[in-house]
């Protein structure tokens, strides 16, 4: 690959320059174009799209998106950038949302609190922040393994604290409701838009503001922390200070996200800020790619719309052929083996079905799950028998023995299998998964999320790092 | 005028003494090299100067004031600086951020001010970038523009010691302590790190103290040479008189019979 003479780093960027037609062309295109440009069209995008005509329903998903946009953005502070392997952070979402819930409703209406919106969010967002502090001086001394222990700890904590003390003003498990919502220019905020331009609004402006961070002194600092914290001490970084500073700023952004989350839904209950949240909010993280903003709101913005795809069943089948094709597509070099691959499996299960239906018309005579051009395109190709639901079982099994062979296997037999499980896969679907959707959605984010990160373990818009010089 | 001075510095790894009661001083502007086998006590001498290891007794004076207690970042600020043995860049940070991140002590811009683009943090950035580029040039061919924006984990291991000193330089530091420059390197670099040690001190008065066991090397930059052995002083003078006092000749080859 590399030409003699030329360095290893310089041919590989110019291998990459030079080849727009591979599967990650897309992603050097965008980097091509500078961050602020992409922020500016991102943010018009984001504030256009419900100009095409939401529904409600779809108008909550956006506000879900831009929720879950604007924690991984600040959980990216102290991970990707500072290296710190925090897993107490939905504690500090939650912490803002019950902090403004506090404030701007009547649950501490006997002391005479009840303030404003506009003034409840600041206190929100400062105060969790100085929790965040005291988290991260509290655990300054540990890091890796240990700090996710402690830090999980916390969250915990706060679980606990939430469903069991003081539930006249904490409202134990039932949170608190009767929240006010946020006023803006003279108006409250009451619809899903608003919220939904809201957060858009937000989001633009709290990137912006990180990438400046990012690219300045303490960004800097934050990335040798990473690296090597005892060399960043050594040239001059007080590394505690740094820390503290992506700890406080990570929780004042989780506190923002979580007080706009409290005011949009007019409550907060204590089983929003549990681990699934921290595991959906890494997801998008790690998934879009650490250490990067445009990978946070990107892997936030894909994982919400593809968990909401696959509530209904009809979208869940799109998106379980588009990303066996996709993945077909994107791991399958060179193409003429991808063709071959592809024309093998359509010949086969053309002749497997035929064979079936003159051997007995009963196995292939069951309905296939998938409407429209799924159904139309499948329909003489797929073995579907009529009563499906055993035969589903062991394609389920089948599907996993062979994409498990397929990994440690190569050339023709790895093909071979290939083809098998893609077939298994597509029969499974129709037979039994189809019919199974919340079973089948939890399964399929799952696969999605492997497939990700053995595509690109970096995540989309990630960089490889090196551990070892 | 002295410029660093340890005076009766032990140290103590519970039952192990790494340094036993040891007087070293610099002037400025001298080039002091520290010899001595394996496990002599060099590398353990650069951390407490650093403050990674606190000694168990004695002084550490730099610029008259004593450095024990306080921690390696503070050290660094007032002007101390160091390279490793084994090379420890920022690997994935590119050539260009590694020397900026080393700028954080002597910069002064904060969050409000680097968000808010304020003109002195903009002044400040300008700068850092300036200085940057001002001491990747100090290599001349070696760290070419081509490099600064790679990450640090693609140069060649005599660039990543180059690239290293460059950091240490962009402490602002008037002491620089460096560990094995040569190790590792062919000839000709080794050659070549020897010149870059002296011009160091020459073009840009850096005082420098550095553990070498390479006695050409040695030979060329040293002022002064210092002798260790199990944590103790050996001997101290000319390359000539240390490197051939007996106890020297001992410790390296061994007792002749």
């Amino acid at each position: 690959m590399s030409s003699i003479g030329v360095d290893e780093w310089s041919s590989r960027v110019r291998e990459e320059q030079s080849s727009a037609s591979r599967p990650h062309a897309l992603r050097r295109h965008a980097s091509r174009i500078g961050w602020w440009p992409r922020l500016g069209v991102f943010g018009v995008v984001m504030l256009l799209l419900p100009h095409i005509g939401l529904s409600v329903y779809q108008e909550q998903v956006g506000i879900n998106a831009l929720l879950l946009a604007l924690t991984a953005v600040g959980l990216n502070i102290a991970v990707g950038w500072a290296g710190l392997f925090d897993l107490g952070y939905v504690a500090f979402y939650g912490f803002g949302a019950y902090v403004f819930a506090l404030l701007a409703s009547n649950q501490l209406g006997q002391h005479g609190i009840h303030l404003d919106a506009f003034l409840a969010i600041p206190i929100a967002v400062v105060v969790t922040a100085l929790i965040g502090v005291v988290l991260g001086q509290t655990t300054r001394r540990v890091s890796g393994d240990y700090l996710a222990i402690l830090t999980l700890f916390f969250a915990e904590a706060f679980n606990e604290v939430t469903n069991n003390v003081d539930s006249n003003r904490l409202g134990g498990p039932n949170g608190i409701s009767g929240v006010d919502p946020i006023h803006a220019f003279g108006s409250s905020i009451t619809t899903p838009l608003g919220y939904y331009y809201l957060l858009a609004v937000v989001l633009v402006l709290v990137m912006a503001g990180l990438h400046l961070l990012d690219k300045g002194r303490i960004g800097h600092a934050w990335q040798s922390v990473r690296e090597d914290a005892l060399v960043a001490r050594l040239m001059t970084i007080p590394i505690n200070r740094v820390k503290l500073i992506a700890y406080a700023l990570g929780a004042g952004v989780a506190a923002l996200a979580g007080s706009i989350f409290a005011a949009s839904q007019g409550g907060v209950y204590p089983i929003s800020f549990t681990q699934p949240t921290l595991v959906l909010i890494y997801a998008a993280l790690v998934v879009g790619g650490t250490g990067t903003l445009s990978g946070a709101a990107a892997g936030a913005l894909a994982l919400t719309v593809v968990t909401e795809l696959l509530r209904q069943p009809n979208y869940a089948g799109d998106v379980f052929y588009g990303a066996i094709l996709l993945g077909l597509v994107l791991t399958i070099r060179p193409r003429i083996r991808l063709a071959a691959m592809l024309g093998t499996l359509m010949v086969a299960g053309f002749a497997a079905r035929a064979i079936v239906e003159a051997a007995d018309p009963e196995w292939a005579a069951g309905p296939l799950q998938s409407g429209g051009v799924v159904r139309t395109l499948l329909g003489h190709w797929l073995i579907v028998p009529s009563s499906p639901t055993i035969p589903g079982n062991w394609a389920v099994v089948v599907l996993v023995a062979l994409g498990m062979a397929a990994t440690t296997t190569r050339g023709v037999v790895r093909d071979i299998c290939i083809v098998g499980a893609v077939y298994a896969a597509a029969f499974a679907w129709e037979a039994r998964l189809a019919a199974e959707p919340s079973i089948t959605r939890q399964m399929l984010i799952g696969a999605l999320l492997v497939s990700v990160m053995i595509v690109r373990p970096q995540g989309f818009f990630g960089f490889r790092r090196t551990a070892v010089v | 005028m002295r410029m660093l001075e340890l005076s009766g510095v032990s140290v103590r790894f519970g039952g192990l003494a790494a340094m036993t009661d040891l007087d070293l001083h610099l002037d400025k502007g001298e080039i002091v090299s520290v010899i001595g086998p394996n496990g002599a006590g060099k590398t353990t001498l650069f951390n407490v100067i650093t403050g990674v290891y606190r000694p168990t007794s004695g002084e550490v004076l730099f610029e008259g004031a004593n450095l024990v207690g306080r921690t390696p970042d503070a050290i660094a600020r007032r002007g101390i600086a160091r390279t490793f043995q084994t090379v420890r860049l920022f690997p994935n940070m590119t050539v260009k951020q590694n020397v900026k991140s080393a700028t954080y002590g002597s910069t002064s811009a904060g969050l409000l001010s680097t968000v808010l683009r304020l003109p002195h943090a903009r002044r400040e950035e300008r700068m850092v970038d300036q200085r940057a580029e001002e001491l990747l040039s100090f290599f001349g061919t070696r760290l070419l523009e081509h490099r600064w924006n790679q990450p640090a984990h693609v140069l060649s291991y005599a660039n990543r010691r180059r690239l290293e000193i460059a950091r240490a330089m962009a402490t602002n530091a008037r002491l620089l302590l460096i560990d094995e420059p040569a190790a590792g390197m062919n000839p000709e670099e080794t050659r070549e790190i020897g010149e870059l040690i002296g011009r160091l001190r020459d073009e840009r008065d850096y005082t420098i103290l550095v553990i070498e066991h390479d006695m050409h090397v040695v030979q060329t930059i040293s002022d002064r040479v210092v002798a260790l052995d199990h944590g103790t002083k050996v001997t101290e003078g000319s390359f000539d008189e240390v490197a051939n006092h007996p106890a020297v000749v001992e410790s390296y080859l061994g007792r002749t019979e």
